[in-house]
């Protein structure tokens, strides 16, 4: 069936079978690999999106059930001129990644926390990552990152 | 100097292709007229293939071709690459590692039969209709039991499933015992280093592809080191010539040891290409990883220390069972012994030590280095048995490690089993965690625990690691079947930019950032004026990879080599430029000088010159300036740290809590201080993972329980602590130009004995004598050993 959604502000349509999941729709079909899969019970979270403004991982829905809707990726998330955005920017200014992989999907988590509680403490911060597994960082630096985007006061990790 | 060389935390510039989803990962590259192969494994550890009935599935829609055991006859299998000789002298016993199993299924996970079809989902359904004709076995899981006389052989073709039993120093066996027969006390613990699964969050990916119009294969795969695999699956699986054959490891995400293997999956996607003429492509769900990527750890050991009347440390013994799965694992055999034997003299003076190793065979997945690989099984049983020791004798376990620590002024120091640390400073790192840790004022926040009614406790342990893996000599001396010597090619253009193309690959380590710092302070010029090329066996020379920490220390020592080379080639056209000696040239800040006059010429000017002969010395040098270097170390490096934990345990449920964490380390030299810690707090949180959390189990039967992450508790964001971490206390290393030592390592060898002994000390301290709890320390152990 052909499936037709709104990804990063464009429409864009491509064909999926009714067992097709958005993850692999994004990868396979609209070439958005920069949304990753790193298990198959939906529990990492790097295939993390946004779906109506919802944080959503992509693999917990079929591609079909996304008709219609407006997905938010990795790809979307830079500003207008291509520069990173104020959350991306943390990530680099905070050493929050380290191969990169669980990336993606953290971005789009923490910035799904940001818009719902601007000023996330410590706590309220691990607990929202539950579902995003990184293998690399201990999480440390990925909070750390995460209250500097929020606009707290967090000592510089990277040299300017 | 530069403004971004060493010494500067540098933010990394790989990161901006990962932040906006425009890195290059395996599974992002799509091939032209692409297969996809689906794997049918073994969903039982045991059994004799009496045949595989493929004709239903080979009718299916966009089945292309099945593939089972009789297709790679004549095919060899996966190589090991390490050959441990036992301790009569004997090589290990080492059986044939099929691609695709040949006549008997030997661990849960092994392929069966593979089917390629046009599509991924096709190739799963058809899988589905494959009908192998099974006898199931009784399989093997337990160690102590595989190693019974009559038990059941995972190899038929070998004497027993005892691959080899190694003794180290054999030598010095006698002397040993009988120092324990004079000892004023003897502490014993057994304990089980737990079975985990590596897991980076990429899982393993193929690509095969060939090309007829020249013959050439190439292999696009999730790998730490691309021409390992070009050497191993070439030479000795497929029979392709190097130079046949490219392999590529583009961006790749994480590796912990488990992506430095040669894998069946590689090898198969490789030669079906060839076969179909098209690409074939794999991509690893993680169940499938989780019963087919290398295990880690998974020693069961028995540990003795002797001391005399002093508390000094006198005599050293342990016996460990180590399991190698079903299949010896590229790496594996040399991870219970050169890893792990040779480290067992620790931080401490302690002159007689004798290690036993019984290396054994079961129907499980192989197992191969994870991250610290044999070092963190020697350092767990050397700092809980130290622990234990203090507990009995009333002492200190601060103090007691103190007392028996080498001393600063016997460095180099030559230990008991056969390496010798060129420095360290064990009392430096062991204050300062002291310190950062606050220590002194622990007995007050035990006092406040105790008041909420949780059980405060505190753990130490040091840690010593070999890494800068590794003088070829001495590694092949001991069985390894390759060097590990590391290569680069600094390549400098007309107008003054640099190329290194490295041996070392990065899969998170930050490469692409640290590399340039190095090579920006040696010529003065900015780092964004020099770029990384890895992970392409097609553009880079012949080069050993990553794994053991060794990139900066082997890999950056190359790099350095080779700039040296460039730098006194670019002298002589500077000197001929200014008309003066060459050795009167000086380089600093980008500019070459003539001591003691006004003289220069720009780095660049001399890098043109060398392109645009015109004005250049042609009868003494060739134009162009490029240069390769391969650097073999001296010898391994030896970071060494003390790691303090503090944990809070709820005598209700046995539930603990990691409050604090302080790691403080020594790895000489540091190039990028925040990619230094950004390792640290990694290697901690997997070490923490391993001693609270994480467990690969296997029910008596051979079936994983734990093949997901529903059932294998990785470390999420609220399981772990913020991660103090210092390096401030650095001997360089005395061998290496850069005077670096590794630390990617060193997280997961030090924490996991820091936070068992934390444990145990807040068990102890609140009436609850109990001498051990083995990993991962659930809230079910704890509350059984609280009420035992």
């Amino acid at each position: 069936m052909k499936v037709t959604m709104t990804v990063n502000g464009k429409s864009m349509s491509g064909e999926a079978e009714g067992r097709t999941l958005l993850s692999s729709f994004l990868r396979e079909e609209l070439g958005l690999t920069g949304t990753h899969v790193g298990c198959d019970t939906s529990q990492c979270g790097a295939c993390t999106v946004h779906v109506d403004g919802r944080q959503v991982k992509a693999c917990t829905m079929f591609a079909a059930e996304a008709e219609g809707t407006d997905v938010t990726t990795i790809e979307g998330m830079a500003n207008a001129d291509g520069s990173l955005n104020t959350i991306q920017q943390a990530f680099q200014d905070y050493h929050g990644l380290q191969c990169g992989f669980c990336t993606p999907g953290m971005v789009m988590a923490a910035s799904s926390l940001l818009e719902q509680n601007p000023k996330p403490s410590e706590t309220e911060i691990r607990e929202h990552l539950h579902g995003n597994i990184c293998r690399c960082t201990g999480y440390h630096n990925i909070v750390k990152a995460i209250m500097a985007a929020s606009g707290q006061d967090v000592p510089a990790v990277a040299a300017e | 100097m530069p403004k971004d060389g060493i010494g500067a935390s540098t933010k990394r510039r790989e990161d901006v292709r990962f932040l906006t989803g425009t890195g290059r990962y395996t599974d992002d590259i799509n091939l032209g007229k692409q297969l996809y192969v689906h794997f049918l494994r073994a969903d039982v550890a045991h059994a004799r293939i009496n045949g595989i009935d493929t004709s239903a599935a080979e009718g299916m829609p966009g089945v292309v071709r099945i593939f089972t055991a009789k297709d790679f006859e004549g095919v060899g299998g996966l190589p090991c690459g390490w050959q441990v000789t036992d301790k009569h002298g004997q090589p290990m016993q080492e059986p044939k590692h099929p691609i695709i199993a040949e006549g008997k299924i030997r661990h849960v996970g092994e392929i069966v039969a593979a089917v390629v079809a046009e599509t991924l989902d096709q190739a799963r359904d058809a899988a589905e209709a494959i009908m192998p004709d099974l006898e199931e076995l009784p399989a093997v899981v337990d160690m102590k039991e595989a190693v019974r006389e009559g038990a059941t052989k995972v190899h038929d073709d070998l004497t027993s499933n005892l691959c080899y039993d190694w003794g180290f120093v054999e030598e010095n066996k006698a002397a040993v015992d009988e120092a324990f027969e004079k000892a004023a006390h003897v502490t014993t613990l057994e304990l089980v280093n737990n079975r985990l699964v590596a897991n980076p969050m990429e899982p393993r990916v193929a690509v095969g592809d060939y090309a007829a119009h020249s013959d050439e294969s190439t292999l696009y795969t999730t790998s730490q080191n691309p021409h390992v695999i070009r050497l191993l699956m070439g030479a000795f699986v497929l029979g392709i010539p190097e130079h046949k054959l490219r392999v590529v490891a583009p961006d790749v995400g994480g590796g912990f040891g488990t992506k430095i293997f040669h894998y069946a999956e590689e090898a198969f996607c490789t030669f079906a290409a060839k076969q179909l003429r098209r690409p074939v492509k794999w991509t690893s769900t993680r169940s499938e990883a989780f019963i087919s990527d290398a295990h880690g750890r998974d020693h069961v050991s028995k540990i003795q220390i002797a001391l005399d009347a002093d508390n000094n440390f006198t005599a050293l013994r342990t016996d460990t069972y180590a399991n190698m799965g079903a299949y010896l694992s590229t790496f594996a055999p040399s991870v219970p012994t050169w890893l792990h034997g040779v480290l067992m003299a620790g931080n401490y003076r302690t002159p007689l030590i004798y290690v036993n190793v019984k290396a054994v065979f079961t129907n499980t997945v192989p197992v191969d280095a994870y991250r610290g690989a044999g070092r963190p099984e020697a350092t767990y049983q050397l700092e809980r048995c130290i622990d234990k020791c203090a507990r009995e004798l009333g002492v200190d376990p601060a103090e007691l490690r103190r007392q028996n620590f080498i001393t600063p002024d016997q460095f180099p120091y030559a230990t008991p089993v056969a390496v010798e640390y060129d420095t360290g400073n064990y009392h430096a790192t062991l204050d300062k965690a002291l310190e950062l840790a606050d220590v002194a004022g622990f007995e007050a926040r035990a006092e406040e625990s105790k008041r909420t009614g949780k059980l405060r406790g505190l753990g130490i342990a040091n840690y010593i690691e070999a890494c800068g893996i590794a003088p070829s000599n001495l590694v092949g001396q001991l069985g390894a079947r390759a060097g590990l010597y590391e290569s680069a090619t600094v390549r400098v253009n007309a107008t003054g930019g640099v190329v290194v193309m490295t041996g070392s690959h990065s899969h998170g380590q930050g490469h692409e950032t640290t590399f340039p710092q190095v090579i920006a302070d040696m010529i003065g010029i900015d780092a964004s004026q020099v770029e990384i090329v890895h992970g392409d066996t097609a553009n880079t020379p012949m080069g050993m990879g990553t794994y053991g920490s060794r990139s900066l220390a082997v890999g950056g020592s190359a790099m350095f080599r080779a700039a040296e080379k460039v730098i006194n080639k670019a002298k002589k056209i500077a000197a001929h430029l200014m008309e003066a000696s060459e050795g009167d040239i000086e380089l600093k800040d980008g500019q070459f000088t003539v001591a003691g006059t006004d003289k220069s010429v720009a780095w660049g000017d001399v890098t043109l010159a060398a392109y645009v002969p015109h004005n250049y010395p042609l009868d003494q040098i060739e134009p162009g300036l490029e240069e390769t270097a391969f650097y073999d170390p001296a010898n391994f490096t030896y970071p060494s740290g003390t790691y303090i934990c503090e944990v809070e345990v709820d005598e209700g449920t046995g539930q603990v809590e990691v409050l604090s964490f302080t790691a403080a380390d020594d790895f000489g030299n540091v190039v990028n201080p925040m990619i230094v810690e950004g390792q640290v707090h990694g290697g901690v949180a997997q070490g923490i993972g391993q001693a609270l959390l994480e467990n690969c189990a296997y029910d008596a039967d051979g079936q994983l329980l734990s093949a997901t992450y529903m059932d294998y508790a990785m470390p999420r964001a609220a399981d772990l602590p913020m991660i103090t971490v210092d390096h401030s206390c650095q001997t360089p290393c005395t061998h290496n130009p850069l005077g670096v030592k590794g630390c990617g390592e060193a997280g997961a060898i030090g924490a996991p004995p820091a936070l068992v002994n934390a444990v145990l000390d807040a068990l102890n301290r609140n009436g609850h004598a109990v001498d051990h709890i083995d990993m991962p320390l659930s809230p079910a152990r704890v509350w059984s050993a609280m009420n035992a």
